[in-house]
């Protein structure tokens, strides 16, 4: 099997690899292109840390054929940031509301995240519950980024925030 | 099909640092010209903030804003020794060191700051904002910046610190087990409400209601983070997990994340946390360390709550769905 | 959640927002596989398919052959072929084997290092090695690998860690158990086991070595103590320790499964004879199956109890599965002991603690270590103990929590005790209305017995 020639969009940008059969978007991603946000947990499409979207849908990156992504627009955590280096409403989010602890599972919950407030912009619990399903996260324990992800749909459609928990202490 | 209900307690204590001692942490903290403080060390931060709750700490001793101080840590050439972070061990005792550095780190700068205010350094004192004053004399203050600027380029004076921390060994008494393999120790008392469905066999946690006991809470958002993430992995723990399904067997080993058993966000129960500060002896403002008991306690709480939901106690870990469906089914023929 | 402060700090006590949040969110924080380097290799080994089993030979000759091959590690080429884990908590002595020689203790054990161009190269090289293994009968059970004419997996013939004294368990006695078993008026019995846990953090375990140009060798890593694993290193390979260069990152979960310094040595010497940079990260399989999981623990526990609810008897005996060797287990048993009885308050109690060697993968540390399998049967305990002396499970807790001035069984008086504080706290939390005996109760006063 002969390496490809592969064009497509990275986080608006115009790329072009030349990849093996066997790489996978995830290897072009970081070892060819150097955008080391997305994560490789596993490599088997099994939590979620490479989480990635092709043409605005979440995919796996570690699983899917670079060679497929051909013309295909690919957005990853690093194309969210404004090019002002402004947070997208979802990151603050997930700042403000300490939705990670070692930060790994990150990329690929903010990216799944933002795939589902693109779809429905107040999602039930039941509708986070079902997005995030396919993401591990060993450390939270999910409850503080199901916080994040209802206070970024209101960040994101303007409206205030009431919800979250008065732990007791002020951020400064 | 019934859903039977059950509540549960666990109360249970967690000991702070590596058992029997031998255990030390260094930290290093030193100035920059314009009053930023860098606290060096190499420790390793797992996600449970330990580069925050360090900062909070330097901050405190110095009398400085958190802004002031930088973390510079996990790298074995700029960081004095720490052992490494387990066994709940590193804000108490990476902590300590820090107070340390930091509080010779604060005597000199007061030093310098009674030359430049012309005072006596026991007059003068710091309101977190990064202004020296002396004491009922508010206009005569000076800022950390023309402080260290001062410090540097006028007295030739290095605003620095040194800090170390640690438990000494401590050997066992092979015939009584005489030992003092701890620090301090830390509480919590969890209550777990289950629900158990008496055809399947899956028990679901509905509610966990905790309470930590950990000293003080040096970041409170941090140590709920622990209690939370906690929680979950004690539920896992409790519920789901194993490597070897047929222990002691080594047949079937998972071998990636659909095997391995593992809750998820739909399996999230119901959260409360309530944090109880009594300040330890020997911990940098009283910490005790809670980042693995918050794992322990729900175990318990929740083998005694699935108790209470169907009558048969379960003495094996994790309480799947065959076990319960199992140990109903004994139960319905003892009972016959 | 709320939080009670007892004086004013001006940022202790607050919730800042985090150091490493916006590195998080933004996804710029440096885990060690974020580095990249020109030239690098990667790491794959070879692992024992069997329980049990004397390897009598590796044939590397089809794996030679794989384009992209580098070289591969024998135990002949690590100088000091041992894992000092141990040596350096002060316990001993050590016995795992970073490459093995000539005994196969466990399904997954480390036999050769292959150092190959890619990933895929190096995977393929790796199926290619040829092993000549006799299979020996496993030794699974915890107990039967106590029983005298069992197979013995360690070197020193005998399936536990000895501790000091020759004796084959860790013991801690208080008062005469025996003796007030025949004053009690109910005895409860249970036996309990738990089960291998896996740490399975987001990250694996892995690390990145760099020789650089100063002679020395970088070594990017997850470990979750960073000198731990340099003085390991350096000892296992003889290599003077400014040698070495250890840098963390954040570690992408821990938990207590990164301290076992598992990849840093066959990395380092890896680096040592290619003179490239080489990466070798635990595949999620590896992290599964053969990384240290939280060993499973067999607890039985003996109590006497009066008609009032007080133990005044409490006798445990334990075994940790501690797999085919050490790593922490030892340690971690001697912990255990001091914890076993529980926090509470009993005049007579015996602990016999075993680290029993079995053929599984080497358990390790996690989150709770020697603690948590503790709480676990102690606590069911509690509720079963409550059962039979017709109390509820608030009363069994309080009548018997150990406060400040306690004897605790290790002989170590009680002091920071604060289970009665938090007991109360959470019976209010959930609506019980404790008798006012028990509200007034506080762990400051000394006990009376």
């Amino acid at each position: 099997m002969a390496a490809e020639i592969v064009s497509f969009m990275l986080n608006g940008r115009e790329t072009v690899v030349v990849v093996n059969p066997l790489e996978t978007l995830k290897d072009v991603l970081r070892d060819r292109l150097g955008y080391m946000a997305t994560k490789s947990g596993c490599s088997q499409g099994g939590c979620g840390s490479c989480t990635v979207l092709v043409d605005g849908e979440p995919m796996v990156s570690c699983i899917l054929p670079a060679k497929d992504i051909e013309g295909r627009e690919i957005t990853t955590l690093e194309g969210l940031t404004t090019k002002a280096g402004e947070l997208h409403p979802i990151q603050e989010a997930f700042y403000d509301n300490f939705a990670m602890q070692c930060g790994y599972c990150t990329p690929g919950m903010i990216m799944i995240s933002k795939a589902l407030l693109d779809r429905t912009s107040h999602p039930t619990h039941e509708e986070i519950a079902d997005a995030l399903a396919g993401n591990v996260c060993r450390c939270t324990g999910y409850q503080p980024i199901f916080e994040a992800i209802e206070d970024a749909a209101h960040r994101i459609s303007g409206h205030e925030w009431s919800g979250g928990r008065d732990i007791g202490g002020s951020k400064s | 099909m019934t859903k039977l209900r059950g509540t549960g307690i666990a109360a249970v204590n967690y000991p702070t640092g590596m058992n029997l001692g031998g255990d030390p942490s260094q930290a290093l903290i030193h100035s920059t010209t314009t009053g930023n403080f860098v606290v060096s060390l190499s420790s390793t931060d797992l996600g449970q903030g330990l580069k925050t709750v360090i900062a909070q700490i330097a901050a405190e001793t110095l009398g400085l804003p958190f802004e002031n101080i930088i973390i510079d840590t996990a790298d074995t050439d700029t960081g004095p020794h720490c052992m490494g972070t387990f066994a709940s061990r590193a804000t108490h005792r990476v902590g300590n060191a820090v107070v340390e550095a930091a509080t010779e780190a604060r005597e000199i700068m007061l030093e310098i700051a009674a030359e430049e205010l012309e005072a006596n350094p026991a007059d003068l004192e710091t309101d977190g904002s990064g202004l020296i004053k002396v004491k009922g004399q508010p206009d005569r203050a000076i800022h950390i910046i023309d402080l260290a600027l001062a410090a540097h380029f006028k007295h030739a004076r290095t605003i620095a610190g040194r800090g170390m921390w640690m438990k000494p060994k401590s050997p066992v008494d092979p015939e009584t087990g005489a030992m003092d393999p701890d620090s301090t120790e830390a509480h919590a008392c969890v209550v777990a409400e289950v629900e158990v469905d008496s055809e399947t066999g899956q028990v679901d946690v509905l509610t966990l209601k905790c309470v930590y006991e950990v000293g003080r809470a040096v970041n409170p958002k941090l140590v709920e983070g622990q209690v939370i993430g906690g929680a979950f992995m004690g539920m896992s723990h409790a519920l789901y997990e194993t490597t070897d399904p047929f222990y002691p067997s080594v047949e079937y080993k998972p071998l990636n994340w659909t095997e391995y058993t593992l809750p998820g966000p739909h399996e999230m129960p119901v959260i409360e946390a309530q944090i109880l500060e009594y300040p330890s002896s020997n911990g940098p403002y009283g910490v005790k360390g809670v980042g693995e008991m918050t794992a322990n306690a729900p175990i318990p709480a929740i083998a005694n709550a699935v108790k209470n939901a169907i009558g048969v106690r379960i003495y094996e870990l994790p309480i799947t769905p065959e076990r319960v469906l199992k140990a109903l089914a004994e139960k319905g023929a003892a009972e016959a | 959640m709320t939080v009670q402060h007892k004086e004013e700090l001006h940022v202790v006590g607050k919730s800042v927002p985090r150091r490493d949040g916006l590195g998080h969110v933004k996804g710029t924080t440096t885990f060690y596989e974020d580095h990249q380097f020109n030239n690098l290799c990667y790491l794959k080994m070879v692992r024992s398919p069997v329980a049990h089993g004397k390897l009598n030979g590796v044939d590397f000759s089809e794996a030679e052959k794989v384009r992209g091959f580098v070289t591969y590690l024998t135990h002949k080429d690590v100088p000091n072929n041992i894992y000092t884990i141990l040596r350096l908590i002060g316990v001993g002595p050590d016995d795992e084997p970073v490459l093995a020689v000539d005994r196969l203790r466990f399904k997954g054990e480390a036999i050769a290092a292959i150092i190959a161009e890619s990933e895929e190269a190096a995977n393929r090289a790796a199926s290619l090695v040829k092993l000549d293994i006799e299979e020996l009968e496993p030794v699974l059970d915890v107990e039967e690998a106590l029983k005298p004419g069992a197979p013995a997996i360690a070197d020193t013939g005998v399936n536990y860690f000895i501790y000091e004294n020759e004796m084959d368990h860790r013991q801690v006695r208080l008062g005469d158990v025996e003796k007030a078993f025949q004053e009690a008026d109910y005895i409860v019995e249970s036996r309990f086991q738990s089960s291998p846990i896996e740490h399975a953090p987001t990250e694996t375990t892995g690390c990145i070595v760099v020789p650089e140009s100063d002679g020395r060798y970088t070594v990017y890593t997850n470990t979750q103590a960073l000198f731990f694993s340099l003085d390991n290193a350096g000892i296992t390979l003889n290599l003077p320790f400014e040698k070495m260069h250890f840098v963390g990152g954040t570690s992408g979960g821990g938990f207590g499964g990164k301290v076992d310094v598992i990849t840093e040595p066959v990395t380092i010497l890896a680096a040592m004879h290619t003179g490239r940079p080489v990466k070798f990260k635990y595949s999620r399989q590896e992290e599964m199956a053969v990384s240290s999981p939280r060993g499973a623990w067999r607890l039985y526990y003996k109590d006497g109890v009066m008609k009032d609810g007080r133990i005044i008897a409490r006798k445990v005996t334990t075994y940790a599965d501690s797999g085919a060797y050490n790593r922490h287990t030892p340690y971690a048993v001697t912990k255990h002991a001091a914890n076993a009885a529980g926090p509470y308050n009993i005049p007579n109690v015996s602990i016999d603690a075993y680290c029993v060697y079995t053929n599984k993968a080497p358990s390790s540390a996690m989150r709770g270590f020697a603690v948590t399998m503790a709480s676990w049967a102690i606590e069911q305990q509690m509720d079963k103990i409550a059962e039979v002396v017709g109390l509820d499970p608030w009363a069994i807790r309080f009548i018997n929590a150990y406060k400040n001035g306690d004897m605790k069984p290790h002989h170590k008086i009680a002091e920071d005790a604060t289970l009665i504080e938090v007991m109360q706290a959470a019976a209010e939390m959930t609506g019980v209305d404790l008798p006012q005996e028990y509200k007034d109760m506080s762990s400051a006063e000394v006990s009376h017995d």
